[in-house]
């Protein structure tokens, strides 16, 4: 067990019941750093970010949170921690102004007045301070859960899908806020689904039914997925997408914006059922896998989609 | 057509309904329970003509005759003697901490003068600060002590029968002489509304945290279980207070309610009464997953409050296994206290019971409420 790791659990297990919603998932995460956690809806994001700030008990495993036991010092970790739900849980019923207040005196924040004023300042909530939370547009909603959880200057910030229906704009700002939160020493786990977030995390880890699948800087985990991808343009693609889709050796074909993707583990193959489906108004060239393209094709060789909804 | 879209429509909110009502096992359970509650304690429990009510005999001789009475009350069905002695203090100090309804004094001499055709005086001194309670029992003395008398005076003493009665019957009213209502529904109506505004607005506390999924913010900060708790109840001490104070006013100026005894011992007795309360409605919220249970729960634990604490119906009267019940909820501890001081001018000291019963039931039910607080999610 290292200290510089802001994170270091092994073996979490969480049943709700009968069912088990996280299965084995260790992370160790140096501090400092900020970290992507992907995966399909119901994989157990959320549930193991709660057993990592101490919300949830763990039913299996064991670790530490900033050199906290996860089971004994709850408390400890709820101190140094700052944790941004992924359904917004600040009081609708209050302004804005008295929900930073109310956190601000929960953490016992000295000058806490003080505190308060420039967080909305920096927020620029300042004029609109006195209205209540529950009237701010979803991507302001963010805006200030994210200030209101990082005021008492947590070591670690561990965020849950904090773009959700947030707008392009919005989003990058959002992101260099949470860089700028990082250069200031905090270590940061961002849950999300868009993957140019994930491409701008030091390291990501991708779970997909309560297992992490995956862990590793983006190229790495691009390099490891072995994928060739040919990208194809123009008027025809429509039409080819069916009749690709499912032919052997094809790992997927996927639209990407107007293209389509089509991977797989062989290069020959694909060119090959490109040729077959030759059209004159569509132009095909190998490119990069994305990340998008890697985590597809993992999905498929764990032989299911793995998504769980509820 | 139109007809049968729009039953179709009916039936799937009516379908929708079902499942709903299905999946929220309180509510359903609620909806019979209620209903077994309300039949029992009406149907077993409650007495409008109390019978048995606990009475003291003062007795200051000791001779067959005055033996036959005490047999007759007894067996009258209308006084239950739990205690007879020859000193008046005891039998007062019963009568006012309401552990009697009724004192019976039987005179030194009563015999003698009662065969000397000298129509002896028989007091009976009476709680009337529950008018309704002592009513039955009073109207009956009369005819109760006459028809026992009937039997032992025979022969040489047989022309003592003839009326009047060979007794001179003293009924006295203590603490409401005049017997009106109002001034013992008023102070026991402070308890009831104390209890039903209490217990349901802190009934809200916790479920509409977790309702608005506000739980989780709040679980993740750092506050024990205890200091949300006590932050919770706090500002609603503040409320009872008011609420206090208003029904005073109102007491003393709309109804004109006497104020007999010691107001700061009225006010320890309210502030432990309404932190009651709040811990019961804390409880209340750790354990019911919406508002709406919340409400069940605190109807639940208002409606035998309302009905076994004597405030509806007299105490004494009720079979002794809803007496035994009632003995439970704090309304019960609070309405002898209330009324005591106000009406009777009851001391600390006779007190002493009702105020540490207030005690210990805050003091268990604050421990339920912190053991059931989740500080997790699970
Ligand atoms: N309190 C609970 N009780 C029962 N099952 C739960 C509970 N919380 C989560 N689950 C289940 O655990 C699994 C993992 O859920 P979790 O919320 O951690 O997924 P997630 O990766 O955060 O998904 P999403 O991307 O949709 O937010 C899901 O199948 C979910 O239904
Ligand atoms: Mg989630």
């Amino acid at each position: 067990m290292s200290a510089d790791l802001a994170i270091d659990v092994r073996g979490l297990v969480k049943k709700f019941g009968k069912k088990t919603a996280v299965n084995g998932v260790d992370i160790a995460m140096p501090r400092g750093q900020v970290w992507g956690f992907l995966g399909p809806n119901g994989s157990g994001k959320t549930t193991t970010i709660r057993m990592i700030c101490g919300l949830l008990r763990a039913t299996e495993g064991e670790g530490k949170t900033l050199g906290y036991d996860i089971r004994r010092d709850a408390n400890e970790i709820k101190l140094r921690t700052g944790y941004m739900t992924q359904k917004f849980s600040f009081w609708t019923d209050m302004t804005i102004r008295e929900n930073i207040e109310f956190v601000a005196r929960l953490y016992r924040l000295e000058d806490s007045r003080l505190r308060v004023d420039e967080t909305l300042e920096k927020l620029g909530l300042t004029d609109r301070q006195h209205q209540l939370a529950g009237d701010l547009s979803g991507g302001w909603k963010q805006r200030m859960a994210l200030a209101a959880v990082t005021m008492h200057r947590p070591r670690l910030l561990l965020l849950d899908e904090p773009t959700a229906g947030v707008d392009p704009q919005a989003r990058r700002d959002f992101w260099d806020e949470i860089h700028h939160l990082s250069l200031e020493g905090m270590t940061v786990l961002v849950s999300t689904h868009y993957m140019d977030e994930a491409e701008r995390c030091d390291r990501i880890v991708y779970l997909a039914n309560g297992q992490k699948v995956a862990e590793g800087t983006v190229p790495e985990i691009i390099t490891r997925s072995g994928l060739v991808t040919f990208r194809g343009e123009g008027q025809g693609v429509r039409r080819l997408a069916e009749r690709l889709k499912g032919r052997p050796g094809l790992d997927h074909v996927a639209y990407f914006g107007s293209a389509l993707h089509v991977s797989g583990g062989n290069a020959a193959i694909i060119q090959s059922a490109i040729a077959d489906e030759a059209a004159h108004d569509v132009e095909w060239n190998e490119v990069r896998p994305s990340l998008e393209d890697a985590f597809i094709a993992m999905m498929a060789e764990a032989g299911q989609d793995n998504r769980v909804h509820s | 057509m139109g007809m049968v879209a729009s039953f179709q429509r009916v039936i799937a909110v009516f379908m929708k309904e079902l499942v709903q009502m299905r999946r929220d096992r309180l509510t359903f359970a609620m909806m019979f329970g209620i209903p077994i509650v309300q039949l029992i304690l009406f149907g077993y429990a409650i007495n409008t003509d109390p019978k048995r009510l606990p009475a003291a005999l003062l007795a200051e001789e000791n001779t067959p005759i005055v033996r036959t009475l005490a047999t007759a009350l007894e067996t009258s069905d209308y006084y239950r003697i739990i205690l007879q002695t020859d000193d008046p203090r005891e039998s007062s100090d019963l009568l006012a901490r309401g552990e009697v309804a009724f004192v019976v004094s039987i005179p030194s001499g009563f015999t003698r003068g009662l065969i000397r055709g000298e129509r002896p005086q028989i007091l009976i001194e009476a709680d009337a600060s529950d008018p309704s309670a002592s009513s039955g029992a009073i109207g009956q003395a009369s005819s109760i002590l006459n028809q026992a008398l009937r039997h032992e005076l025979t022969g040489q003493l047989a022309h003592l029968q003839s009326s009047p009665s060979p007794f001179d019957l003293v009924v006295h009213s203590k603490y409401n002489p005049e017997g009106i209502t109002s001034y013992n529904i008023v102070p026991g109506l402070l308890g009831v509304i104390l209890t039903m505004t209490l217990v349901m607005i802190t009934g809200m506390a916790m479920t509409r945290e977790a309702e608005r999924g506000t739980m989780e913010n709040l679980l993740a900060m750092p506050a024990a279980p205890s200091e949300v708790m006590i932050g919770k109840i706090m500002p609603y001490v503040g409320v009872g207070a008011a609420q206090t104070l208003v029904i005073l006013i109102a007491a003393d100026v709309l109804f004109g309610v006497p104020f007999a005894g010691s107001l700061w011992l009225l006010l320890l007795g309210v502030t432990i009464f309404v932190i009651a309360n709040l811990a019961i409605g804390f409880t209340f919220s750790t354990v019911a997953q919406s508002q709406m249970q919340a409400m069940q729960l605190t109807f639940f634990f208002f409606l035998p409050s309302l009905l076994l604490s004597g405030f509806m119906f007299p105490f004494r009267g009720m079979p002794y296994w809803a007496q035994v019940i009632g003995e439970a909820f704090p309304l019960t501890h609070f309405l002898r206290l209330v009324r005591g001081v106000m009406l009777k001018d009851t001391s600390f000291a006779q007190l002493q019971a009702p105020l540490l019963a207030m005690t210990l039931f805050t003091a268990i039910v604050m421990t339920i409420a912190l053991l059931r607080y989740r500080r997790t999610l699970d």
